[in-house]
C-alpha cells in the first residue's frame, strides 16, 4: 500500500462514518458536528485531488460560516427532539434497500472496467511552482467572469432574503425615529409660562 | 494508486447515505437540510475527482459555483426554518399541513 492508498482510505473511511452518524444520530448538535468532520475529511480528499483551494473554500466557507449557522439555528431553537425521532427507523427498510440499490447500481457503471486505472490512468502532479489558486483565478476572471457576477447578486439576493425573512418588528420594543428627532422644535418640548414668584409667607 | 472509479464509488456512497438520511429523518427539518449537503458534497466529490483526471480545471469552477449556490441555499433555508419555528414553535414536517396538500 503506498501513502497515497493509505491516505485516501483514510480520509474516506473518516468521511462515510461521520456521513452515517449524521443521518443517524439522535441529538441535532452532535449531527452538525460530525458534519464538520465530514467536510474536514473531504477537504482532505480534495487536497490529494491537487484541488487545494477549492479545500480551503470547502473549509473556510463551509464549516467556518454555513455550518456555524447550522448550529446556531439549532443550539436556538427548542426542539423536542422525542417528537421527531418518533417512527425513525419506520422507513430504514425501504430506504436501506433504495440506497443499497444505488450504491451497487452505480459501483457497476463506476466500476474498475470503466473508470479504472487502465481507462482513466492517474494525472501527472504538477510540479512545486504551480498553483492552483492562481489556475482557478486566472479561469474565473477571464472565461468564467460572468458567471462570477451572477454568483455574487445571487449572495446578495441571499442576504436580503435571509435579511428580509427572519426580521421583525416587536411591538413591545420601543424604537428611536431619526427623522422626528431632527425635525423637533423647541416649541415641541419646552413650554415657559408666566407666573408670579412665590413669596414668602 | 488511486483509480478514477474509487472517487467516483467514495462519491456515489455519500450520495446514498444522503438519500438515508432524507428516509430516516423526514420529520426533522434541519437533519433534512444536512443530508442535502451531504449529497452535494458527493457531487462536489465527482465533479473535483473527473476535474483532476481528465486535467480540466472546468469542473473545480463548477464547485466554486455549486459551493456559493449551496450556501445562499442553506442560509435562505434555515432563515425561513427560523420564521416557521417562530409561527408554529415546531419544525416537524408533518405538522406543515396549513396548505392541505
Amino acid at each position: 500500500m503506498t501513502f497515497e492508498q493509505i491516505v485516501f482510505y483514510f480520509f474516506s473511511g473518516v468521511l462515510v462514518l461521520a456521513a452515517v452518524v449524521v443521518v443517524t444520530v439522535r441529538n441535532p448538535v452532535k449531527a452538525a458536528l460530525a458534519l464538520v468532520l465530514a467536510f474536514f475529511s473531504a477537504a482532505g480528499l480534495w487536497i490529494l485531488l491537487e484541488a487545494e483551494f477549492l479545500a480551503i473554500v470547502l473549509v473556510l466557507v463551509y464549516v467556518g460560516a454555513v455550518m456555524v449557522l447550522f448550529l446556531f439555528v439549532v443550539m436556538m431553537l427548542d426542539i423536542n427532539i422525542a417528537e421527531l425521532r418518533e417512527g425513525f427507523g419506520d422507513y430504514l427498510p425501504i430506504g436501506g434497500i433504495v440506497a443499497a440499490l444505488m450504491v451497487v447500481e452505480m459501483a457497476i457503471i463506476l466500476g474498475p472496467r470503466r473508470f479504472g486505472l487502465a481507462k482513466v490512468p492517474v494525472p501527472q502532479a504538477h510540479g512545486a511552482t504551480f498553483s492552483n489558486t492562481r489556475m482557478l483565478g486566472d479561469l474565473l476572471y477571464t472565461t468564467y467572469v460572468y458567471p462570477f457576477e451572477i454568483a455574487a447578486a445571487i449572495l446578495l439576493v441571499a442576504i436580503i432574503a435571509a435579511i428580509a425573512l427572519t426580521m421583525r418588528r416587536r411591538p413591545e420594543t420601543k424604537y428611536q425615529n431619526p427623522a422626528e428627532q431632527v425635525r423637533v422644535q423647541r416649541s415641541d418640548r419646552l413650554r415657559i409660562i408666566r407666573m408670579p414668584s412665590e413669596k414668602k409667607g | 494508486m488511486i483509480s478514477l472509479s474509487q472517487y467516483l464509488i467514495l462519491g456515489a456512497i455519500l450520495f446514498a447515505l444522503g438519500v438515508v438520511g432524507i428516509f430516516l429523518n423526514r420529520k426533522n427539518v434541519v437533519i433534512l437540510l444536512m443530508a442535502i449537503e451531504l449529497m452535494l458534497l458527493a457531487v462536489n466529490m465527482n465533479f473535483v475527482a473527473f476535474s483532476s483526471y481528465l486535467n480540466d480545471p472546468a469542473g473545480q469552477i463548477f464547485v466554486f459555483f455549486i459551493l456559493t449556490v449551496a450556501a445562499a441555499e442553506s442560509a435562505i433555508g434555515l432563515a425561513i426554518l427560523i420564521v416557521l419555528f417562530r409561527n408554529r414553535s415546531t419544525i416537524n414536517v408533518e405538522d406543515l399541513d396549513t396548505l392541505k396538500g
